[in-house]
């Protein structure tokens, strides 16, 4: 059976990894898996901006595509940018295979605030659905609570929700289906086993 | 619609260059990288950009500048925004003066280039969405607002581009909502006739002294309530044009009439002692069956065959179904502002739905239902749900009600005069409809006496 595979870079918190498997899984409802761990990252480092090429990872994730794989899921503490940007949350292949996403941004104490894990899971999650949107063929949604909408800051992250719009919703169906052994309405979960 | 808008991304440095392309691509934008100014200009005759981003410095020659000029010369429309590492206030003069719109330092805030990128695309947006609607003013009754791609139908298209500036009358045939009355202003409107009056009138609205009135005019006081001379529909069509729909419903009375204009091409007021002279074209159509109607005697043969010196005879939608996504589309660009709708697309269960639909109103039905679609939708997609009406009356689920009195002959007979007609009186397709073979269906045809067509 295929499955959506979770691949850590470098170090990741696992209370973090746990909560976005079950968020995904509840949102998506694919079966969840997870890749070894990405021990080397010093490859997509550029020095003079200490923060890591998400394109250089993408690359290397490439590499790391199991043949059962519906999407890989990159995830790093890291801060990741692309050369035009100051920093990006997260990359994906349009239509393709692989997503990243980073939660360097995602804590609060990356602004001076104090630290909120359940606020950092959820994001996670956010960020984590709107990459592999993408991989799924969706583009940026106009609807600001969707999933989908672009967020260039935390602020826009933290509006929209741990879901795609119904729009959204029809086209990832649509896209997904040959994937799916279920449909995703009966993977909903009760808020509080979402809590953990 | 961003997926409309073409980026180039030019830059020398692979990671910078489609890392930036990957990440428009997310916006929805479709986007194309060249590695360096010459590749640029090389590349830049192929699409219309939108947008281009240029990179100052590049080597090989041609720098960003440079590079600049030459794409202005290819796009004049299109904006430019020069990047580069390094700002100083030279370089950004330079290009600001050489036509760059934009000049940004990398890296810059995502949030900066986002809005960069929306409010040139916003621009382009309404200054495409003027350029349609001036076109859609000058093409409002072009011949080639019909929509199809369908065998049957670009074979009519051409038969009417063949016919457009002769006199010659036309019969039009095909079920109610085909598009009778598109194809006969295509006609009109594609040959030598398309400067003169095109004049509509259904004759089934009328009664047939108004129709009568209608028709020729009348002179004052030849009927009650006639306070003043008043010119036909045939005077007012003189040069041009007339186009009479539902042609299968007027009066035998009327049916002389128009034998007479179109013989003699003369006719009089109601209540008129002047013979009046016009060079009309007439069109007709009917959703009936006229041949049997003569063959009935209801309608004169002789009026039959002077109308039908050209006959069309349009499918119905369900012959044609290659055309339904090709029809939505274009009710949805269309319907969509005219309601106030953001309504783009429509989804890929919601078009299967629509054709396995059989559309007996035919496209006039289906430009109903997208509209109906779209005035409840309540996002960007035209999803099933919004088509849910149409599942209660779909071909697979209705109910067929045979009349308490029916006997199997007859109802064999209705099948059979059906089939026939779909089939446009083509007996092999006629019999492989029915299951039967084509000796059967003849034997049927001739024990029921049905018209082959």
């Amino acid at each position: 059976m295929s499955s959506l595979y979770i691949l850590p870079i470098g170090e990741v918190y696992a209370e973090i990894l746990k909560n976005l498997e079950i968020g995904l899984w509840e949102t998506l409802g694919f079966d969840i898996a997870y890749l070894p761990k990405m021990e080397q990252t010093d490859f997509a480092l550029d020095k003079t901006r200490s923060q890591f090429s998400s394109t250089l990872i993408l690359k290397e994730m490439m590499k790391r595509i199991p043949h059962d794989a519906v999407r890989v899921l990159g995830i790093t503490e890291n801060d990741l940018f692309i050369p035009m940007l100051s920093f990006v949350f997260g990359h994906a292949q349009v239509s393709g295979k692989l997503a990243l996403i980073s939660t360097a941004r995602l804590r609060q104490e990356f602004y001076q605030l104090p630290k909120n894990d359940e606020l950092l899971f959820l994001r996670t999650v956010k960020e984590a659905l709107h990459e592999l949107g993408h991989t799924f063929g969706l583009l940026h949604c106009a609807d600001t609570t969707c999933a989908m909408s672009l967020s260039n800051g935390i602020q826009q992250v933290d509006f929209k929700k741990d879901d795609y719009c119904r729009d959204c919703r029809i086209l990832f169906n649509e896209s997904s289906k040959n994937y799916k052994m279920n449909g995703v309405a009966n993977f909903k979960m009760s808020s509080e086993k979402l809590k953990l | 619609m961003k997926s409309h808008w073409n980026i180039m991304v030019v830059d020398d440095e692979e990671v910078m260059r489609e890392s930036l392309a990957a990440w428009l691509r997310e916006d929805g934008y479709v986007v194309d990288t060249a590695v360096s100014g010459k590749d640029a200009i090389e590349k830049a005759p192929q699409k219309e950009y939108a947008i281009f981003f240029i990179d100052l410095k590049m080597p090989g020659g041609v720098d960003g500048i440079e590079t600049m000029m030459e794409i202005r010369k290819l796009h004049p429309e299109a904006s430019v925004i020069i990047v580069t590492a390094y700002a100083t206030v030279d370089t950004a003069i330079t290009a600001m003066k050489e036509g760059a719109q934009e000049y940004i330092v990398k890296p810059c805030n995502p949030e900066e280039i986002s809005l960069l990128v929306s409010r040139i695309i916003k621009i382009k947006n309404l200054q495409r969405e003027n350029t349609i609607l001036r076109k859609k003013l000058t093409k409002q009754y072009n011949f080639y607002d019909i929509v199809s791609k369908s065998s049957k139908m670009v074979d009519i298209f051409s038969l009417v581009k063949q016919i457009s500036s002769l006199r010659s009358t036309v019969l039009i045939q095909g079920e109610s909502g085909t598009g009778k009355e598109l194809i006969a202003r295509a006609i009109h409107f594609s040959g030598d006739r398309a400067g003169k009056p095109f004049v509509c009138v259904s004759c089934a609205a009328l009664t047939e002294s108004l129709l009568e009135s209608e028709l020729f005019g009348h002179e004052k006081g030849s009927f009650t309530g006639a306070n003043s001379q008043k010119k036909g529909k045939f005077e007012l069509a003189d040069g041009g044009t007339i186009f009479l729909d539902e042609i299968g419903d007027i009066s035998a009375k009327l049916q002389m009439n128009l034998l007479r204009v179109l013989q003699e091409r003369k006719f009089f007021r109601v209540g008129g002692i002047e013979e009046i002279e016009v060079d009309v074209r007439v069109i007709t159509a009917t959703n009936k069956n006229l041949a049997q109607a003569v063959k009935e005697g209801t309608f004169r043969d002789d009026l039959f065959y002077r109308l039908n010196v050209i006959n069309i005879q349009i499918p119905p939608l369900r012959d044609r179904k290659e055309d339904i996504p090709l029809l939505v589309n274009t009710f949805i660009e269309r319907i969509g502002p005219e309601v106030g709708k953001e309504v783009k697309e429509i989804s890929e269960c919601a078009l299967k739905l629509l054709l396995n639909y059989d559309w007996p109103g035919n496209v006039r039905q289906l430009e109903n239902a997208v509209e109906r679609a779209i005035v409840t939708c309540k996002s960007r997609i035209l999803s099933e749900e919004d088509f849910s009406f149409l599942n209660s009356k779909s071909s697979e689920t209705q109910e067929w009600n045979i009349p308490h009195d029916m006997t199997l002959e007859q109802l064999e007979n209705q099948i059979i005069t059906t089939t026939l007609q779909r089939t446009h009186g083509n007996i092999k397709e006629a019999s492989t409809i029915l299951g039967i073979d084509r000796s059967t269906l003849y034997d049927r045809i001739k024990k029921f006496n049905l018209p082959r067509n």
